[in-house]
């Protein structure tokens, strides 16, 4: 009965992705709550929300907009955020890669940072799943998240000015990401990359039109992917010498 | 009190909408079940650590509350927003903890 265990695979995901709620409701309560500052009006922060559907792109352009960066340097900018979007559509294509071209349109908006996590995790763990089952644990993982996310912008962008200045809001977005990258930080690579942003960033800081931003942002990347090899190397030495 | 026109938004939030549905989309797509080359799935591997901290030092060194000048509690919030999340892998404790020292410094100091 593939039609019942393609069902079930939905609320399997469905379910997996309830301790998200935890995430995605709060952070995106912050992001209406903080376009409501910038200037954006209930609609103009749906909007975004509902075409991006990015969270950590979004806060990155609302930022710029507001120090005047220019608008190439925002799109750059928050689209370079989003590059990890285009590793994860790499990796769960050998899983998803059989389905139908506008079941994998869907899936593409869908993709963020929890559905991918919940998915490749499952994915793996599961080679027998069918294709259907994946796609349909894969839309299960999304249900609360994406909905979350749309209704908690509405809602801050509502109560948003009536906010009163003097909470200091404008630091919240620094510590959300710093909050944010925290866990990201798994192996030494990635403490690397991180570090290696931070100090050229300060060094860069001086650059016009934002440009320390990329300049820092590719400093990291590469300073994460050479250590990664750095890392390999020493770990096969060893194995062959001990 | 809008900071920028409502045309820049739109290119903004366009151009993000579709620049992101690509990124998604491009491999899904195109790519069968084939895989990209290493030293591309490397460098991809640490966009976020990267660009994310690259973004947020600025903010951090020289925040806009004090109108650029360094600032103590802003400094050590920063720190333990970092540590608590590196530590717990909880988002949330470490947004807590963060907004703690902040507030609980500036109420000490200010």
């Amino acid at each position: 009965m593939p039609c019942t265990t393609t069902k079930s695979a939905f609320w399997r995901g469905f379910r997996d992705s309830a301790p998200f709620i935890l995430i995605a409701g709060p952070f995106g309560l912050l992001f209406g709550v903080l376009a409501a500052e910038a200037g954006l009006n209930v609609l103009e922060a749906f909007a975004f929300s509902l075409a991006v559907f990015a969270g950590a792109a979004q806060f990155t352009a609302l930022q710029l907009m507001q120090e005047q960066a220019p608008t190439i340097i925002v799109l750059v900018s928050a689209l370079a955020v989003n590059l990890r979007m285009a590793m994860y559509s790499a990796s769960l294509t050998p899983y998803l890669g059989a389905a139908p071209l506008w079941q994998r349109a869907f899936a593409a908006y869908f993709l963020v940072d929890q559905s991918y996590a919940l998915s490749i995790t499952k994915f793996e763990a599961n080679p027998e799943m069918t294709t259907p089952q994946r796609m349909a644990y894969f839309f299960g993982a999304s249900g609360i998240v994406t909905p979350l996310w749309m209704g908690a912008t509405i809602v801050g962008a509502l109560i948003g000015s009536q906010v009163p200045e003097s909470w200091g809001l404008d630091f919240v977005l620094p510590l959300a990401f710093l909050a944010m990258i925290g866990p990201m930080l798994r192996t030494p690579a990635h403490l690397a990359a991180c570090f290696a942003a931070v100090v050229t960033a300060l060094l860069a800081a001086g650059l016009p039109y934002n440009f320390g931003l990329i300049v820092a942002g590719l400093t990291g990347m590469s300073v994460g992917a050479q250590t990664e090899l750095w890392v390999e190397r020493y770990k096969m030495q060893k194995d062959v010498s001990g | 009190m809008s900071q920028f026109d409502s045309l820049t938004l739109w290119t903004v939030i366009l151009g993000l909408a579709l620049g992101s549905f690509t990124l998604r989309f491009a491999f899904l797509a195109l790519m069968g079940d084939r895989s990209l080359p290493d030293w591309l799935m490397r460098h991809l591997r640490y966009t976020a650590v990267a660009i994310l901290p690259a973004l947020v030092t600025p903010l951090v060194a020289w925040p806009s509350a004090t109108g650029g000048l360094p600032s103590l509690p802003h400094l050590l919030a920063a720190l333990v927003a970092l540590v608590v999340g590196f530590l717990s892998k909880n988002i949330i404790a470490a947004m807590g903890a963060a907004a703690l020292t902040l507030y609980g410094l500036i109420q000490l100091i200010g």
